[in-house]
């Protein structure tokens, strides 16, 4: 009888706590999702479902044509995202990968995906506020739709 | 009851992607496939180019680091103060003749060899030449072993020891893997030329002149054949795309 009642504070305050840090929203079934913050752009290079599935492998091929080619395409650079999604610390400036409110990290802490783009990559940009943002076509999104089916079936 | 082992065969649609691939690469030999639709032409690494240096030392006063300094900036390998470990893309080495008391400093960066020996020895294929002639580390693929830095005759390249924070947008670099000069790659694709180039010739004594060598008409090409400038070590038979007159 005693158990239920010291465990009740605990569990209050746990709630409490994880409604105050960033990951407190949850779905209409009761469970918590990620709420990673929207970019400033007008829309993303593709849409929602097609870059929570393919990003990885976007940057992935993006970074090896610009490393080893120099294809530049900048609203598919690693920094056109970071730019795009900076979220702005209590210091005014953009907060970087070690803080939870980054853009990356807000959902890849909750999928437990540990990510090392940012041991070398700068989490955050450079001049605020800047963003290479260029709407790509839509035929563009295809084309890499393709490219990814064509390549790993 | 059938006895014969259940093969796991690939269903209609696995097999008709496969096939899609194979046709892709057989339809065009000799053109490379894009992620982003691309085309060789947004490559900005043209096999037809080659980058090179020449740098004339009679213009080069001892004491002056603008080259250093403007290098350390732009791609941020500001280090620790710990001379030993830090990273150096770009050094002024003196040199001194005892007899003839002939006495220069020489910047030294990566050489950007036609034949780099640190790309023969690589494992991983993270060192590698670029087809416009810019020898680059994919840090991506850089395990940290540092055998290109013990091949390398020009001791071009460092090794990160330590966590790296705000790095340059442009410029990734991070502990665990070997870095050096770049050529500023990244200004290069957008059309500019290196700093270390930009703030010699706006700041400094305007000794370092960069350029296409495979282009005839180009400045680089026409001084190189009218000075025939020195490479360091080119006895090795590297052919390094940076040359020095007056050395």
């Amino acid at each position: 009888m005693r158990r239920p009642r010291t465990m009740a504070p605990i569990v209050a305050s746990m709630v409490i706590v994880a409604a105050v840090s960033g990951m407190s929203a949850f779905a209409g079934d009761g469970t918590p999702v990620p709420h990673p913050p929207r970019g400033k752009g007008e829309r993303c290079v593709a849409d929602t479902g097609f870059m929570r599935k393919n990003h990885m492998k976007m940057l992935l091929h993006h970074r090896t044509e610009a490393v080893h080619l120099g294809v530049r395409t900048p609203q598919y650079d690693l920094n056109g995202c970071v730019s795009c999604h900076a979220v702005e610390g209590s210091d005014g400036k953009p907060v970087s990968f070690a803080s939870d409110r980054h853009f990356c990290k807000s959902c890849h802490s909750y999928a437990a995906v540990s990510i090392d783009c940012f041991e070398c990559h700068a989490s955050r940009p450079e001049v605020q506020g800047k963003t290479a943002f260029v709407a790509p076509a839509d035929r563009e999104v295809a084309a890499i739709d393709r490219y990814l089916r064509d390549i790993r079936p | 009851m059938s006895t014969e082992p259940q093969q796991a065969l690939p269903d209609r649609r696995t097999m008709l992607r496969g096939l899609g691939g194979a046709f892709a690469t057989l339809l065009a030999p000799g053109v490379t496939l894009y992620a982003f639709g691309a085309n060789d032409a947004q490559a900005q690494a043209s096999p037809k180019v080659r980058w090179a240096l020449l740098i004339d030392l009679g213009k080069c006063p001892a004491g002056c680091d603008l080259c250093v300094t403007a290098c350390r900036e732009e791609n941020g390998w500001q280090g620790n103060g710990r001379a030993e470990t830090d990273a150096q893309w770009i050094r002024k080495v003196r040199l001194r003749d005892a007899r003839t008391g002939q006495d220069r400093e020489v910047p030294v960066m990566c050489q950007h060899c036609d034949k780099p020996a640190c790309v023969d020895v690589c494992p991983t294929g993270a060192s590698f030449k670029r087809p416009d002639g810019i020898v680059l580390v994919d840090k991506h693929i850089c395990i940290g072993c540092r055998f290109c830095m013990m091949a390398c005759p020009y001791k071009a390249r460092s090794f990160v020891h330590e966590p790296v924070t705000d790095q340059k947008p442009w410029a990734p670099r991070g502990k665990g893997t070997v870095e050096g000069c770049t050529l500023c790659v990244h200004r290069l694709d957008a059309g500019r030329p290196p700093a270390c180039v930009e703030t010699c010739a706006a700041k400094g004594g305007g000794a370092m002149l960069f350029g296409d060598l495979n282009d005839p008409g180009s400045e680089i090409a026409k001084a190189v054949a009218r000075h025939a400038p020195a490479q360091i070590r080119s006895d090795l038979g590297l052919e390094p795309a940076v040359r020095y007159r007056n050395l």
